[in-house]
């Protein structure tokens, strides 16, 4: 394939593309990245072999896709343009859907979808589905991220070609601006402006980092869209440093996620090969070279100065700022950190304007927000919704409520830096400032739904281990405030709490949160006093069991 | 987080330094941001990071062993000691914790008869704990070298082990 020389060329060889993808033949889109787990490898070789047994390759086309949504049912597939969607597929299925459903049009009830004893076999009945809008992941589980054709036939890399034929990069940094996209890394800072003091801070070399070291456990977002769809980062990042003046990109990716780096590597090859990486793309004057760097297992690496420290070779420690990244970044020039999220949300809003965009959400937070939703709840798996979503639709309508006759208790959100949401605010409209004032934070958009067993304070506990163990231990603040607030939830868990202890842990997260160097510090104390808050019941009945002698070891305390 | 480093020449094994040498030809002039990548493509090699190794990283690079060892211990995924043949990791993040973690983990340690960070005396296994693997949806979860194994039980647990 030779390179694309100008914007007229994508737009030809998109055309060609699509000849090609207008066929009618049957696609079977089959996860395997996620459901992988489950045994979605063998399906997906199964249905090659089996449509390759019954000659059927010009009808049917297999095709191995990101994540799909709905993991609780992994593995799954969609069959189209049916739109026929079916989870805990087998190798053993396999002959079966290919006879029945793929040549004849049958639906097989047993693989399908079922609310309330209903089978629905159609992707479009599925409440989990319905109820969703698409943006960040309107090619995750549609497309096969290793081949960028298919990237492109949807429109792939035309926010790209836009903006280097129309825009200037003041354009590019007006139009964020104007969307209100805010950073989906966890803190909320409009991605506009960033662009804007790191395009205006002064020095020719400019850096341009997308941060894809998703630490929050329970958070899977960002490895599902670096695995499903790496081109629409990559091509977010492009428009980043066009408006910015990069020339040089890092995407930095946790080190536990080997299916991602192993698709963007591709996805990058693939974009060089074509013209979109690399010197002159699409024959303009821009250019932009892209590396990937693999974490090492350092939680702390997720906070922004950490992550250059660690780029550079060195310890992962997070550094005062300001100096911010934006002025004084990796190796001490401008630099632009935004989150995964983050930059798959641009070539929409280029594509599709501003003004499409900041139609959806609410007043303060513009857009939409994937949740990954796991825990306690019938669906788990990836959703993303308009901002102002609440947190009920979330939890019930698209996760399918609480199995197995239990209640619902609370969702944590989050993370280590989060809180818990108490039942009371199930009709609570989330978006950035919402989530904040009832004590949680959005973060990334990990939410664990947790049912009425769940006891709080070890919730807690376990977070504050959690932290403890990731401080870096630079200040002393965030060492030993995480430490002696884990040994007063520890021993309340094992029923050894003294009466004191509430009062003790509050002023100890305060003097944390007000002292500490970083983030990790600085809130390392919510999930506590956000338990504290609504569940002080909770503690006080573990407080005061101490004088009724239980043995230590049975509460609910786990050790490790 | 941080480990606890002893430099003890007599307990380390003698290695053999041909694939370090071989993977430290590919950079003409190292700099410090190779450094962590380096370490990366060493520790695949051997599995994990031998002393005379990270010596020999010194030597060629000008690095300080120092600074080697800084770096090295700061992050959990560089290991100091030979590891086993399969190294299990065990999701300690919250959607496993709450679905069951800690009693995997305690199956584990029963079954293995190591604690967390350990390997067995014969190097059949290396037991590690990490904060989320990104497949909550399936939680618990523990990975067995490059497979996953998901909505554990303990009995199911056990049986993977045994399996191995
Ligand atoms: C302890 C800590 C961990 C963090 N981890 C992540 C992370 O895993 N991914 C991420 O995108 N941002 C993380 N952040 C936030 C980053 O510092 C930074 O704000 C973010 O990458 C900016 O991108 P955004 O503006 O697109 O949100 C973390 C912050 C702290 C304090
Ligand atoms: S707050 Fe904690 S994690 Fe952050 S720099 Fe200080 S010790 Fe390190
Ligand atoms: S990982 Fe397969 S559907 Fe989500
Ligand atoms: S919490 Fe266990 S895989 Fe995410």
């Amino acid at each position: 394939m030779k390179k694309l020389e100008s914007p007229d060329e994508l737009v030809k060889f998109r055309k060609s593309l699509e000849l090609k993808y207008r066929s009618d033949k049957i696609r079977v889109l089959i996860c395997t990245t996620g459901c992988r787990a489950l045994g979605a490898e063998e399906v997906f070789k199964a249905f090659k072999a089996e449509i390759k047994k019954l000659s059927l390759e010009d009808k049917v086309e297999i095709v191995d896709t990101g994540c799909q949504g709905l993991c609780a049912r992994a593995p799954v597939l969609t069959i189209e343009p049916m739109g026929i969607f079916y989870g805990r597929v087998t190798e053993m299925d396999v002959t079966e859907i290919v006879s029945r459903t793929i040549l004849k049009g049958e639906v097989i009830e047993r693989l399908c979808y079922t609310d309330a004893g209903k089978r629905i076999p159609y992707v479009r009945d599925i409440p989990f589905y319905s109820k969703q809008e698409k943006i960040v992941l309107r090619n995750c589980g549609e497309i096969d991220p290793k081949n960028i054709h298919e990237y492109i036939v949807r429109d792939g890399y035309a926010a790209l070609s836009k903006v280097l034929s129309d825009m200037t990069p003041e354009d590019v940094i007006h139009e964020m601006k104007s969307s209100g996209l805010r950073g989906r890394g966890g803190a909320g800072f409009p991605t506009g402006n960033k662009w804007e003091f790191v395009k205006k801070a002064a020095g020719d070399i400019k850096y341009i980092i997308c941060n894809g070291d998703e630490g929050d456990p329970g958070a899977f977002m960002d490895r599902a869209v670096l695995e499903g769809d790496p081109h629409t980062v990559i091509e977010g990042m492009l428009i980043g440093a066009y408006a910015i003046g990069a020339r040089k990109g890092i995407i930095y990716v946790r080190a536990e996620y080997p299916i991602a780096v192993e698709h963007l590597k591709i996805a990058i090859e693939q974009a060089k090969t074509l013209g979109l990486l690399g010197e002159n793309i699409l024959g303009s004057q821009f250019g932009l070279d892209l590396e990937i760097k693999m974490g090492a297992g350092a939680f702390v690496c997720g906070e922004e100065t950490a992550l250059i420290a660690s780029i550079e070779g060195k310890r992962g420690m997070p550094r005062p700022r300001p100096p911010f990244p934006a002025t004084n970044g990796l190796w001490g020039k401008p630099t632009n950190i935004n989150n995964v999220e983050t930059f798959a949300n641009v070539p929409v809003i280029i594509l599709k304007g501003s003004e499409f965009y900041k139609a959806i959400g609410t007043e303060t937070s513009k857009g939409t927000k994937i949740f990954a939703l796991a825990g306690n709840v019938k669906n788990t798996g990836l959703v993303e919704v308009p901002m102002g979503t609440t947190l009920r639709e979330i939890v019930f309508d698209i996760g399918g409520g609480i199995p197995g006759r239990k209640k619902f208790k609370a969702a944590q959100m989050g993370g280590p830096s989060g809180g818990c949401v108490p039942a009371q605010h199930l009709d609570l409209s989330i978006d950035y400032e919402t989530v904040k004032e009832v004590g949680a934070i959005m973060g990334s958009g990990g939410l664990i739904v947790m049912d009425d067993s769940a006891s709080m304070v070890e919730i807690a506990r376990y977070f504050m281990e959690f932290c403890q163990d990731e401080s870096c231990g630079k200040c002393v603040p965030c060492r030993i405030g995480t430490k002696r607030m884990l040994d007063i939830l520890t021993r309340i868990t094992k029923g050894e709490g003294k009466k004191e202890d509430i009062d003790l842990l509050r002023e100890l997260a305060e003097v944390t949160k007000t002292a500490s160097l970083c983030g990790l510090g600085q809130t390392a104390a919510n999930p506590v006093l956000s338990t504290i808050r609504y569940y002080i019941n909770e503690y006080e009945e573990l407080i005061n069991k101490k004088s009724s002698q239980t043995s230590p070891q049975q509460s609910s305390a786990q050790q490790s | 987080m941080q480990k606890n480093v002893t430099l003890n020449k007599e307990s380390s094994p003698s290695v053999d330094l041909a694939q370090c040498r071989s993977i430290l030809s590919n950079y003409s002039s190292v700099t410090h941001a190779d450094l962590i990548p380096i370490l990366q493509l060493i520790q695949d090699a051997y599995g994990y990071l031998p002393q005379d190794v990270l010596i020999e990283i010194s030597a060629k690079t000008h690095i300080p062993l120092s600074k080697i060892y800084g770096v090295v211990t700061f992050y959990s995924q560089f290991y100091l000691e030979p590891r086993g043949k399969y190294t299990i990791k065990v999701c300690t993040g919250t959607a496993c914790h709450i679905k069951g973690a800690p009693d995997i983990k305690k199956k584990i340690s029963d079954v293995l008869q190591i604690q967390e960070g350990e390997t067995t005396p014969d190097y059949k296994f290396t037991y590690t704990p990490v904060a989320c693997l990104g497949t909550c949806f399936l939680a618990p979860v523990m990975m067995i070298d490059g497979r996953y194994y998901g909505k554990l039980t303990v009995e199911k647990t056990e049986a993977i082990l045994k399996g191995y």
